[in-house]
């Protein structure tokens, strides 16, 4: 049986986290490709002095293609280059089919036939399951859910977290 | 609220497909019953995909999944496959919102049930239960299986 979904808190920033901003608060992010109010919540935070931790939260029931999508940016990421796939995604939401995924791996210089590989690996699979389920095992029911200081904060950040941020948490 | 040790309350209602389930039907798994304020409000959308997302997990360790709120037969259908969820919605809807209020989970002031979650242990008797202190709080995934472990069928 795989390992309890029972309550933990989020696990802090590890090795092979994807993570941004090296000072600032740390936001600790829930998030799926597929999914608007998590394109919006990106852009919010990009423009914050903080460090950023992305985790992916695929609901398919939901979004179809969100799973595909977090198989990406991780099949990108062992390429070195998840962030700007996950840039990528989040610019050009209505562009989410396997061919709009051929060419934005083209345009950020992957190697294409590898990319297809890694992203349907089972060690692919793990990542963006583990991720999930430390979500789950820390309350998370919607995306985006962001954790602050151990709190969490679910849907776009309101201006009082926005602001709390911007002054350094 | 129903608290753990109590014998689940009888009931009869109708799924989605206008199939009758009854308690009895439930006895010998362990049930969680979902109960919720309505089918096709956003917050409600999210809740009931990301425990389909677990289905497979409690299903593995002998656990059944119900919905229930107070909205009919046919909006249940509609509303399950606008999900594409396979959790099964049941319709506590006449007398309306009766099986709500036997489990004590009913929002009198808005005339549908509260945010809450209820475990029957296979004797047909309640392990555990929670409701949410407002609808707009959603209960994680992770307290159904904090119950599954503090309480083991």
């Amino acid at each position: 049986m795989a390992e309890s979904l029972s309550s933990a808190e989020p696990p802090p920033p590890g090795p092979d986290d994807h993570v941004r901003g090296d000072s600032g608060p740390l936001v600790i992010e829930y998030g799926d490709y597929e999914c608007p109010y998590c394109a919006r919540t990106d852009v919010m935070l990009a423009e914050l002095p903080v460090r950023r931790v992305f985790r992916h939260f695929p609901v398919p029931s939901k979004h179809p293609r969100a799973q595909a999508l977090a198989r990406a940016a991780e099949a990108a990421g062992s390429q070195g280059r998840f962030w700007e796939m996950h840039d990528s995604l989040f610019a050009d939401q209505g562009h989410l089919d396997d061919p709009h995924l051929w060419r934005r791996a083209e345009e950020l210089g992957l190697d294409l036939e590898r990319f297809e590989r890694d992203r349907r690996s089972d060690a692919t699979l793990e990542r963006v399951r583990r991720d999930f389920r430390s979500g789950v095992r820390a309350g998370v029911m919607t995306t985006p859910t962001l954790f602050v200081d151990g709190r969490a904060y679910a849907g776009i950040p309101a201006p009082e977290l926005i602001e709390r941020l911007r002054a350094g948490g | 609220m129903i608290e753990p040790g109590t014998p689940a309350p009888d009931f009869k209602l109708r799924d989605q497909d206008g199939n009758e389930v009854t308690l009895a039907d439930l006895k010998g798994k362990t049930t969680v019953l979902v109960f919720y304020p309505l089918d096709f409000s956003p917050v409600c959308t999210d809740q009931l995909n990301v425990y389909q997302e677990v289905l497979g997990e409690l299903e593995e360790r002998g656990v059944q999944m119900y919905g229930i709120s107070v909205d009919s037969v046919y909006a249940h259908k509609a509303f399950r496959e606008k999900l594409g969820v396979t959790i099964p919605l049941l319709a506590d809807f006449e007398p309306k919102g009766a099986v709500a209020r036997s489990f004590g989970v009913y929002d009198e002031e808005h005339g549908m049930a509260k945010r809450a979650l209820v475990l029957i242990g296979p004797d047909g008797v309640v392990r555990w239960s929670h409701v949410s202190p407002s609808p707009l709080e959603i209960p994680g995934v992770n307290l159904i299986f904090d119950a599954l472990e503090a309480a083991p069928a």
